[in-house]
């Protein structure tokens, strides 16, 4: 654990703990449970915005594909009664396909990730609406899962499944991030993309690989998502989603410019936002206010991140000049 | 004759370890084109940078209009009417040509609405347009524009400063035969308007047509001045070289085997109808000469991969190879030292250890999962065989002298089976210990059985190191040169574009040439 991770962790203790004396309903099971379900939602898709924030791109199209997916997987499964475990698998694959495209319009087509990704936001989001008419798709009372239903939001030892499920995630991400040859290429291809090149890594490849794990765990998400709301209006389902997540990825150390972040900043990141939101519930404070929170608490964490940097920067020259 | 308006007197510039400029007296009357010659890192570059007011000098001073100063700064530079027109020009492509020309200094209207008088800075513009006759208007987009068009439009914008001095660094390098002889036209022009002009450039001919007097430097120092009346190309060549030259050479161990990589009739970016064929055998040192922009970069990087052969083969082991990425160059065993080592060749805020096993992290991972132990290892024994220093192969790095950096490049390759190694300017910016321990690895490299290929733009080490010299000239290869025939005359004659009659007695050629 480095320096930022271990900074953030100390920061949603403490909020905790404030939050804890105040109301202590913050720490009662059950609010720890349905804290521990959202942190596990936002942390499948965090995670996968990570990936693609470290070569120095973005995705802004998640809560998109979280409508999508989330509609089709639902009539899927309720109107045309395809298995489950089918259609589960067709979503990854459409993911997957998702980051494809926009990996090759990003490394091939030479586009701007956000431009992309901004197309992909109206394109998914319309599509979706287009595919229910503008309705609501969802379980017909009556008709129920109890395999997928447990799967997806039962609980083992009182822990959610998608909690474990993100804790599953994060571990193998862990491992391809900080420890495999794909995590190190990546951080080369995001550092300096030139001086990655010239040391022979296709560096398009490498990319193309960070948007299709990013579909894909926005997919994996967007099934659990579906599985939580059990009914989806395409029109809100998912909205500014992406942006928890860009802010989750920041939060958690990744640089906007690529090459830095780590998936346990990612997932403290995801944390500390849904204790934000959680507080804000908890603490009587206008749930109007809810963004505006948000928003000062990640300003501050940059602006102070960055006066850290530019102290040890400082310190660095003295020790080398001295 | 006028009096010089602006005179540099015993300038000296002293950077750690080298001396740039020693004792350098320049004086330009008004109206005078003075030519600027000199080999790579004669020290053309620092001079500008003095009179640019970018650097000050380590002693000597300068004297504008008779009044004595010890530097200039950027501002004074150009208050005192120097004006650059760069090799890389300095324009705002996203702007027009007007726009470009008052960049900073545009006329406004509109009190605190502070809006730029378009028509009032277009009005501006156009005389000067005129004044050149060049055959673009105030509002053409810079982006539309061609080199010899912008290059036009650096010398309106020096026109609106009212310039006394324009300094033209390599003016025609890109230029064509017809664009370079409207720039003389427009030199010309300039001097008969009484502005003076600095021409800088390796095209002696052009430099004959068009100076009134040439000064020559060689190793900081003014070596020699020509008269108009004394202009001549084998003149200016003389003054150029005659260094000492220490002498570095290691012999081979052996002759040189077979080759390894043929480059047949390569055509690269930068050169597009010019072909190139070399090849290079194993365990010799072929060294790469050329003036600065004669494409050899840009023969290296096809060859590695980076950029798409404009046309022609590469043959490796005689069998005919396409690299279209650094990834299958270095399948093949070609590995590349880039030129910029800090932007191409090392991540610099990674460690040692991970830069060196970046390029082969496979044969350090099991089951792709990287084994931190074996990476360490490795970079452990590159830090002890290449004497890297450094407390811990863990540092940044960044925080690297430039000759362990270099070293950090060269571990990254030696960790790997290596069998062409080019090498692209690989002492630049390094210290001399640093330099000799890197032309022993090449040597080593050499006599293990691996063909080297060394592009160098210094005289010392290309004539020093090498085996064999190739020299190229505007993208293709002007000669060969083998040990016995290895002088600086020899080298420059062909990098200039002479060509290649070895046979002869010198003092003949030059005769035979300066007949001719």
């Amino acid at each position: 654990m480095n320096r930022k991770d271990l900074g953030l962790l100390i920061l949603i203790l403490v909020v905790g703990t404030i939050v804890a004396i105040r109301q202590p309903l913050f720490i009662a099971p059950v609010n720890l449970a349905n804290t521990a379900n959202l942190i596990g939602l936002f942390g499948l898709f965090a995670i996968g915005q990570a990936f693609v924030i470290i070569t120095g791109g973005i995705e802004l199209s998640v809560g998109s594909i979280i409508a999508l997916l989330g509609v089709l997987f639902v009539t899927m499964v309720v109107v045309s009664e395809v298995y489950w475990p089918f259609a589960i698998i067709l979503m990854l694959v459409l993911g997957a396909l998702i980051g494809l495209v926009h990996g090759l319009l990003v490394t091939k087509g030479g586009l701007q990730p956000f431009v992309v990704t901004l197309c992909g936001l109206l394109i998914y989001r319309g599509i979706a609406r287009y595919y229910t008419g503008d309705g609501t798709a969802g379980f017909t009372f009556g008709v129920s899962f109890p395999d997928l239903e447990w799967l997806t939001m039962g609980r083992t030892a009182g822990i959610p499944h998608s909690f474990i499920a993100m804790i599953i995630v994060a571990a193998i991400m862990w491992v391809v991030l900080h420890r495999s040859v794909f995590g190190r290429h990546l951080y080369a291809v995001g550092k300096n993309e030139e001086a990655a090149r010239y040391s022979g890594i296709r560096t398009h490849r490498v990319i193309i690989t960070a948007y299709v794990i990013c579909a894909v765990l926005t997919a994996i998400a967007a099934i659990f998502f579906a599985m939580y709301t059990k009914s989806i209006s395409p029109s809100s389902h998912g909205n500014f989603y992406e942006l928890y997540a860009i802010a989750a990825a920041v939060l958690g150390g990744c640089s906007l410019r690529g090459g830095e972040g780590s998936i346990i900043g990612v997932v403290l990141g995801t944390i500390l936002l849904q204790v934000l939101q959680n507080l804000v519930n908890l603490l009587g404070i206008p749930s109007s206010l809810n963004f505006a929170v948000m928003g000062s608490v990640i300003l501050i964490g940059a602006i102070a991140d960055q006066q850290f940097t530019k102290r040890r920067e400082l310190k660095r020259i003295a020790s080398t000049a001295g | 004759m006028d009096k010089p308006f602006l005179e540099l007197v015993d300038i000296t510039k002293v950077y750690p370890g080298v001396t740039a400029l020693d004792g350098v007296n320049l004086a330009v009357r008004p109206g005078e084109v003075v030519g600027l010659i000199g080999e790579n890192g004669a020290g053309k570059s620092s001079l500008m940078k003095v009179l640019g007011g970018v650097t000050t000098p380590t002693s000597g001073h300068i004297r504008v209009d008779g009044a004595e100063r010890a530097s200039l700064s950027v501002s004074a530079a150009i208050a005192a009417g120097i004006a650059f027109v760069h090799q890389e020009l300095n324009l705002f492509e996203n702007l027009d040509v007007a726009a470009n020309v008052f960049i900073g200094r545009e006329p406004r209207r509109g009190g605190l609405l502070n809006l730029v008088d378009r028509r009032k800075l277009n009005a501006d513009v156009k005389p000067l347009l005129d004044r050149l006759q060049v055959d673009f208007r105030p509002d053409t987009m810079v982006a539309d524009m061609s080199i010899a068009q912008r290059q036009q439009l650096e010398i309106a914008k020096a026109l609106s400063l009212n310039s006394r001095l324009v300094i033209m660094d390599e003016p025609t390098s890109s230029l064509t035969l017809t664009e370079t002889e409207r720039l003389l036209d427009i030199i010309a022009g300039l001097k008969a308007d009484g502005v003076s002009v600095i021409f800088i450039s390796h095209r002696l001919g052009e430099v004959q047509t068009c100076a009134d007097r040439v000064v020559v430097l060689r190793d900081g120092k003014v070596v020699g001045e020509l008269a108009r009346n004394e202009i001549a190309h084998d003149r200016m060549i003389r003054l150029m070289i005659g260094r000492d030259l220490k002498s570095l050479y290691v012999p081979p161990s052996g002759p040189p085997g077979e080759g390894v990589i043929d480059i047949v009739d390569a055509q690269t970016q930068a050169y597009p109808d010019r072909r190139v064929s070399l090849t290079l055998r194993r365990g010799e040192i072929l060294g790469l000469a050329g003036l600065v922009g004669s494409g050899r970069t840009e023969l290296a990087r096809a060859v590695f991969g980076i950029d798409r052969l404009g046309g022609g083969r590469i043959r490796v082991d005689g069998k005919e190879t396409a690299v279209r990425t650094p990834a299958e160059a270095i399948a093949n065993g070609v590995y590349l030292v880039p030129e910029d080592r800090k932007q191409s060749g090392l991540l610099l805020d990674f460690a040692i250890v991970d830069n060196i096993s970046l390029p082969d992290l496979g044969s350090y991972a099991r089951g792709s999962i990287i084994s931190r132990g074996r990476e360490k290892a490795n970079a452990e024994s590159q830090r002890k065989r290449l004497n890297i220093r450094t407390p811990d192969v863990t540092t940044a790095v960044g925080s690297l002298s430039g000759g362990n950096q270099q070293k950090v490049v060269l571990a990254k390759w030696l960790s790997m089976k290596p069998r062409v190694m080019i090498f692209d300017e690989p002492t630049r910016g390094i210290d001399v210990g640093a330099k000799k321990e890197i032309y022993d690895m090449m040597r080593a490299l050499a006599d293990s059985g691996v063909a080297v290929l060394m592009i160098s733009s210094d005289m010392e080490e290309v004539i020093g190191v090498s085996d064999r010299i190739a020299v190229m000239h505007e993208g293709a290869i002007g000669g060969f040169l083998d040990r016995k025939d290895f002088s600086e005359h020899n080298v420059l004659h062909l990098a200039v574009g002479g060509t290649a009659h070895w046979n002869e007695p010198q003092s003949a050629s030059l005769q035979s040439r300066a007949g001719a």
